[in-house]
């Protein structure tokens, strides 16, 4: 018997035909390090998304001290990073790669591989009623290739001429030619090989959520009664496996220009006095390939954590969520917008005022279904019987945040308004507030509401709420005032700004900035601390429902093995908002709906 | 059987849906590279050239190699396993002499002074035309693969699956071939 026909067979028995639980032989391995059960790669993703998270914001607070006195000197920075702060002070180029890598490991490493590898792969076949992935292969794969990624991506940071220092969006000329600066040696080849590996990474993942969601949905879940958390991890998936392969095509082509001196970026190019053969090249057209991938990537890091809010503020406030199939159809037109408005990244590029315009036309239409969600969180919430479990909490705090951030964009969106505000703290206050730190929110919400469901064990409630004041409030006191600074014109990117009359008198903001990054730094490793010793050390769950909730997880043991429920596969009766209905307080998804119940 | 089951059966396979998502973000990788090509042709320092004649026999041979196919899966079907392995045995043939036609071609076109440095129009041929035949290469691998199955007096198998997701791959490849090829006649 060949392996394809041994793997059918194990594809038909794992669907029903009350087989419960596969019980195969397994090792520390097979169970802990290469294991193909979903929810153990998505502990894997989470864990080694919270050491790059750790290691990216600690990036930020380096580089804070910094902008925060750009005359000090710390001798101990000097023992940390040796020759990158001679004297204990951050060399420049230093200061680019730090700035560089920050922005990499967040939005790569962190918001989407922890984000959707994390919740993809632990949502996708508890809620829709799955034993596993359709490819727990590919599955385990995809985590490894992650992790492959991460080790390059991490010894590139060890390298002696330091990692790539280009900044995230990697802009040749300063990419493709070795010559340009420290950062574009090594480190940019190492960033590029381990990018090339995240981007098989993230397809395998995106393949399979796909595949799951459309092929393995328990009996009596149909598409309309899917949770919404499913429903974002969905069209995440789609944005990723249809925009990452454009990014890993403009990625080629950089190598090709890095070491096989083509000029598919590179043209008329004198570097230290050396004038280039390389001829007819563009560099703006790497920047459309790049943003093609750049802006659904934007919604590949936010769409995970609307969709875990969604569901979160509708158990906790004990309501249906409002405008189920709303929600559904703005997921959607977001994923389909989110293809049409990469451009409005290039205005200043020299692009055709009349493309801008259109350009600046689709982009404000995101607003539409952007608002329709808003109202819709902001409905179920309303005269709701809201409980403030720490997880609702931040899905609260990622509702404002994600108004706040968003109402910004309408400013950015404009393309006359954007030749000021282009490349300014307005920018980075931008889509911190909107994309790093409301995402941040959903996953934060994220791992509160479904920790319980990992590990079997709650996490410490009084750390979680000084957990979310400390960060929201800290939110909100680093990123609004880099909005005045933008407004001002201060240019993001720079190492020093005391050399400018103009920005001078934004020293103290930037001393108060630094503060407060580094205070919400340390509360972040509280988090971590929490996380880690609850793992072990927290209360014990002893209800298989200990948040009243209606989706399928909460149906499997309280600790549930590979395969998810120990008997058949639950039968899905309803949708799974069914809160507060017919003087009930929740009737899950697999209760039979009864002969005198009204329709929701 | 369960009914959960039951329902599944009229479903597509898990495995050839993958493979058709899959093959929608192949699309889009070339779709890039395409429509790269299309902008930097509209600018300076294009240069047009003639490709070699050996992509035009390459071509003639991966549609023959699609028909093979198709009647090696046929046969299959049929319970004709003689039949079945030979003509998954010529695929396999064929698909080496695509790649090795492609290779022809690229050496035709480099010694004709069109190298990979000399202009961003070779560049880009060689680029996209090489990256297509990686993908071929996998194909390849794939059939020699289900090859070696094919005549090993140990396997039993009479699943479908894996003989369909192969014809899937490899007809997508022939047909992939044929747009780059109509693309590089047309816009050059």
């Amino acid at each position: 018997m060949s392996t394809t026909t041994l793997q059918e067979t194990a594809h038909h028995t794992s669907h029903g035909e009350a087989h419960g639980e596969q019980h195969h032989h397994e090792t520390f391995i097979t169970k802990y390090v290469f294991s193909q059960d979903h929810k153990t790669i998505a502990k894997q993703f989470l864990v080694t998304g919270i050491i790059w998270a750790i290691i990216g914001g600690l990036f930020s607070v380096i580089f804070r001290l910094q902008l925060a006195d750009p005359t000090a000197t710390y001798p101990w920075l000097e023992d940390l990073l040796g020759h990158w702060a001679q004297g204990g002070k951050l060399q420049p180029e230093f200061y680019y790669a730090l700035v560089t890598m920050h922005g990499t490991i967040l939005v790569f490493f962190v918001l989407t591989a922890g984000l959707s590898g994390t919740f993809a792969n632990f949502l996708i076949p508890l809620q829709i009623g799955a034993r596993d992935m359709a490819s727990p292969m590919l599955n385990m794969l995809s985590y490894w290739f992650f992790f492959l990624a991460s080790i390059i991506m991490m010894s590139s940071l060890f390298v002696q001429t330091g990692p790539a220092s280009g900044g995230w969006t990697i802009y040749p000329p300063l990419s493709a030619l070795g010559d340009a600066s420290a950062g574009s040696k090594i480190g940019m080849d190492l960033w590029l090989v381990s990018m090339a590996m995240f981007i098989v990474s993230s397809l395998l993942g995106g393949l399979n959520y796909i595949t799951t969601i459309l092929n393995m949905r328990t009996k009596g879940m149909s598409m309309t009664r899917m949770p919404l958390t499913i429903w974002a991890l969905f069209f995440t998936a789609v944005l990723g496996v249809l925009s990452f392969p454009v990014l890993l095509s403009g990625a080629i082509l950089l190598l090709f220009d890095r070491n096989l001196g083509t000029s598919f970026y590179l043209s008329d190019i004198v570097v230290a006095g050396k004038i280039l053969p390389n001829e007819g090249g563009s560099a703006i057209l790497f920047q459309h390939l790049f943003w093609f991938l750049g802006h659904p990537e934007v919604y590949i890091i936010l769409l995970p954590a609307m969709g875990m809010s969604s569901e979160i503020l509708s158990i906790n406030s004990r309501k249906p969520i409002f405008g189920y199939m709303a929600m559904v159809g703005s997921l959607f037109a977001i994923t389909i917008l989110a293809f049409l408005v990469w451009a409005h990244h290039m205005f200043v590029t020299g692009l055709n005022p009349f493309l801008g315009s259109v350009f600046v036309l689709l982009t404000l239409l995101i607003a539409v279904p952007s608002a329709i969600k808003v109202f819709n969180w902001l409905t179920t919430l309303w005269r709701g019987n809201i409980r403030f479990t720490p997880a609702m909490m931040f899905a609260i705090g990622f509702v404002s945040l994600f108004i706040s951030g968003g109402l910004t964009g309408i400013f950015l969106g404009n393309s006359a308004l954007d030749i000021h505000l282009h490349d300014t703290y307005f920018v980075i206050a931008h889509f911190h507030i909107v994309m790093g730190v409301a995402s941040f929110f959903g996953m934060f919400a994220g791992v509160y509401h479904w920790y319980p469901k990992m590990f079997g064990r709650y996490l410490n409630n009084t750390l979680a709420y000084i957990h979310f004041w400390v960060t929201i409030i800290g939110a909100y006191l680093i990123f609004w005032p880099m909005h005045y600074e933008g407004l001002a014109g201060m240019p993001r990117r720079y190492y020093d700004f005391s050399n400018w009359e103009s920005f001078k008198n934004f020293g103290g903001l930037n001393q108060f900035i630094s503060m407060i990054a580094l205070l919400v730094f340390a509360v972040q490793l509280l988090f971590v601390f929490n996380f880690f010793y609850s793992i072990w050390k927290g209360r014990k769950v002893t209800n298989q429902n200990p948040w009243n909730a209606n989706t399928l997880e909460w149906t499997t043991p309280i600790r549930p093995g590979h395969g998810n429920w120990p008997g058949d596969i639950p039968e899905v009766h309803r949708w799974p908002y069914d809160y507060s209905k017919d003087g009930k307080d929740f009737i899950a998804q697999d209760v039979p709906v009864g002969a005198d119940e009204s329709k929701h | 059987m369960s009914s959960v089951a039951m329902q599944q059966k009229n479903k597509i396979h898990p495995h050839k849906f993958t493979l058709w998502v899959g093959i929608g973000s192949i699309i889009m990788m070339f779709a890039g590279l395409t429509s790269a090509y299309i902008v930097k042709r509209n600018q300076a320092n294009w240069v047009t050239y003639e490709l070699p004649v050996a992509f035009y026999y390459s071509t003639l041979v991966i549609i023959i190699s699609s028909l093979t196919l198709h009647l090696s899966a046929k046969s299959f079907k049929e319970r004709a396993m003689a039949t079945y392995r030979k003509l998954m045995a010529i695929t396999l043939l064929l698909g080496i002499v695509f790649i090795v036609l492609q290779v022809i071609g690229f050496n035709q076109f480099w010694n004709e002074g069109m190298t990979l440095q000399k202009s961003v129009s070779y560049s880009f041929l060689y680029v996209i035309v090489g990256l297509h035949a990686l993908h071929v290469v996998g194909g390849v691998i794939a059939l020699l693969i289900m090859s070696l199955g094919a005549f090993s007096s140990k396997t039993r198998n009479y699943s479908m699956v894996p003989v369909e997701l192969m014809c899937t791959y490899w007809h997508f490849v022939d047909i992939l071939w044929v747009y780059l090829l109509v693309f590089l006649i047309m816009i050059k």
